[in-house]
């Protein structure tokens, strides 16, 4: 199908995206990489939205040191995510997912903000920050806020961000010495959605275990953490049964996905304990 | 707003290296545009959501889904499509073992597969088996049943590496 968009502007600065926003009437709809947004509006599933294209806002793109972790711009790619550095040294779960989500030539335009905006349960980054316990920065025409990543997602589709306001980027800790984190999953098709998956973050003050596509959004499974804390790993797997609530789609049943996430997550914790992780 | 949001936009671009100017409606893809509007038939629309990998372009170096780019988002950009690289002899050889080794019949997704193999191949070094398969994932056939297509990747990327290492 085509598109059907009720106009277009790419905006100058954020700043100047900021004021279109305000200035749509509730009908603007920022546009990023597009992976997401496009499809949606070549289905139809959303249509006559004014699109306020982003994608060239350099100064929301980016990886950058600070004094305790990195910051993340929200305009930058999958692809770059994959490749930088300093994200393979400090934050390697986001180095691992990149391989998970979608496929080379959507990796080049699809956005790490984009990806938690648009906050499909099925995707891998929601999962990877809420495991590494980021915080994600917006920002309106008021002011900027912070919002700790335990708070951002709130039910499929839908996050903190609050009309008017833009994702401009994330802060994610450092990886501290031995610290270990991995992803698991499992998928029909290299690169489709995933039915269930697993990130798992080994720190000296504990574990960090998300799910994904197994609720309407990221699970931090505190009960299944705490097991893994003791060093009790059917523990984990059974308290983890209690603190997810899997769809049933044409995809895989529920049952198939919640017995999927007990076998990822003793998958993640071997590998950790493996130490190829 | 109505003078801050277009329905129509005014973009200049270069497309297989030649200046284009044109004004396009904000809904309209970029694969569209370049099939409709400039003939270059060659990437195809096929699913329009990203799946199927058929309108592969390359935009400013990368390859891109054709049908998840609008043609207003490619104002400043360089495009190429098949027929350009085509012209530029940059796919010969890969366009050559295509049809050695029967890794098309149809042909309907082969300007897709081209495009997404020439940026693996760019990308320099000798990619495994599975890593060839990885990159074209997001490419479907319904034709060949890929076995060739991966044959026929492997064999330009063995003949350019020994070249680049000569
Ligand atoms: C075939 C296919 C397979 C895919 N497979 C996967 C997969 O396996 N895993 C996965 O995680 N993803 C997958 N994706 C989605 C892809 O990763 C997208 O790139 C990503 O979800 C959206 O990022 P984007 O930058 O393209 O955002 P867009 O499509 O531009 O935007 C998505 C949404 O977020 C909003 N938005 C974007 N940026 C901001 C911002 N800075 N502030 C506020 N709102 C914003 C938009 O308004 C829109 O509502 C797939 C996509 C396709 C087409
Ligand atoms: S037509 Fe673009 S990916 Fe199928
Ligand atoms: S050759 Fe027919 S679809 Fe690939």
């Amino acid at each position: 199908m085509k598109a059907s968009a009720g106009g277009y502007a790419r905006a100058s600065s954020l700043r100047n995206a900021l004021e279109m926003l305000a200035a749509s009437d509730g009908n603007g709809r920022v546009l990023a990489g597009g992976q997401s947004l496009v499809a949606a509006l070549n289905l139809r599933l959303s249509a006559g939205d004014v699109l306020i294209d982003i994608s060239r806002l350099s100064e929301l793109s980016g990886v950058t040191e600070t004094q305790d972790g990195l910051r993340i711009g929200a305009l930058t790619s999958h692809a770059e995510i994959g490749r930088n550095p300093l994200i393979r040294q400090s934050a390697p779960l986001l180095s691992q997912a990149v391989e998970f989500i979608a496929h080379a030539a959507i990796r080049n335009r699809g956005t790490m903000g984009g990806a938690l905006a648009h906050a499909d349960p099925a995707a891998e980054f929601p999962a990877c920050v809420l495991a590494l316990g980021a915080t994600l920065h917006v920002e309106g025409l008021n002011g900027s806020r912070d919002i700790p990543v335990e708070d951002f997602f709130q039910d499929i589709f839908e996050t903190a961000i609050e009309e008017g306001e833009i994702l401009t980027g994330l802060s994610v800790p450092k990886a501290e010495p031995g610290e270990k984190q991995v992803i698991v999953e499992v998928a029909r098709r290299s690169g489709d959605y995933a039915l269930a998956g697993v990130c798992l973050v080994t720190r000296a003050d504990g574990h960090r275990l998300s799910l994904f596509s197994v609720g309407p959004k990221p699970v931090l499974a505190e009960g299944a953490m705490a097991a893994l804390d003791q060093g009790n790993i059917d523990g984990a797997v059974q308290a983890l049964q209690a603190e997810i609530d899997p769809p049933s789609d044409t995809q895989a049943s529920a049952a198939y996905r919640r017995h999927l996430a007990g076998v990822l997550l003793r998958r993640a914790a071997a590998r950790i304990e493996g130490g190829n992780a | 707003m109505t003078e801050m949001f277009r329905d129509k936009i005014d973009i200049s671009l270069t497309v297989n290296g030649e200046p284009v100017e044109a004004r396009v409606p904000a809904g309209q893809h970029l694969v569209d545009f370049l099939r409709g509007e400039l003939g270059l038939t060659g990437a195809h629309a096929s699913c329009e959501h990203g799946v199927c990998g058929a309108c592969t372009l390359k935009v400013d170096g990368k390859a891109v889904r054709g049908c998840l780019m609008l043609a207003a988002q490619a104002d400043g950009a360089d495009v190429w499509t098949v027929e350009g690289l085509s012209d530029l002899g940059a796919i010969k050889d890969l366009q050559d073992v295509f049809v050695e080794r029967n890794a098309l019949q149809c042909g309907f997704c082969t300007p897709g597969m081209l495009v997404a193999i020439n940026e693996l191949l760019e990308a320099g070094g000798m990619p495994s088996r599975d890593q060839i398969r990885e990159h074209l994932s997001g490419n479907y056939c319904r034709c060949t049943g890929y076995e060739a297509i991966v044959d026929a990747v492997e064999s330009v990327a063995r003949v350019r590496a020994h070249k680049g290492a000569a």
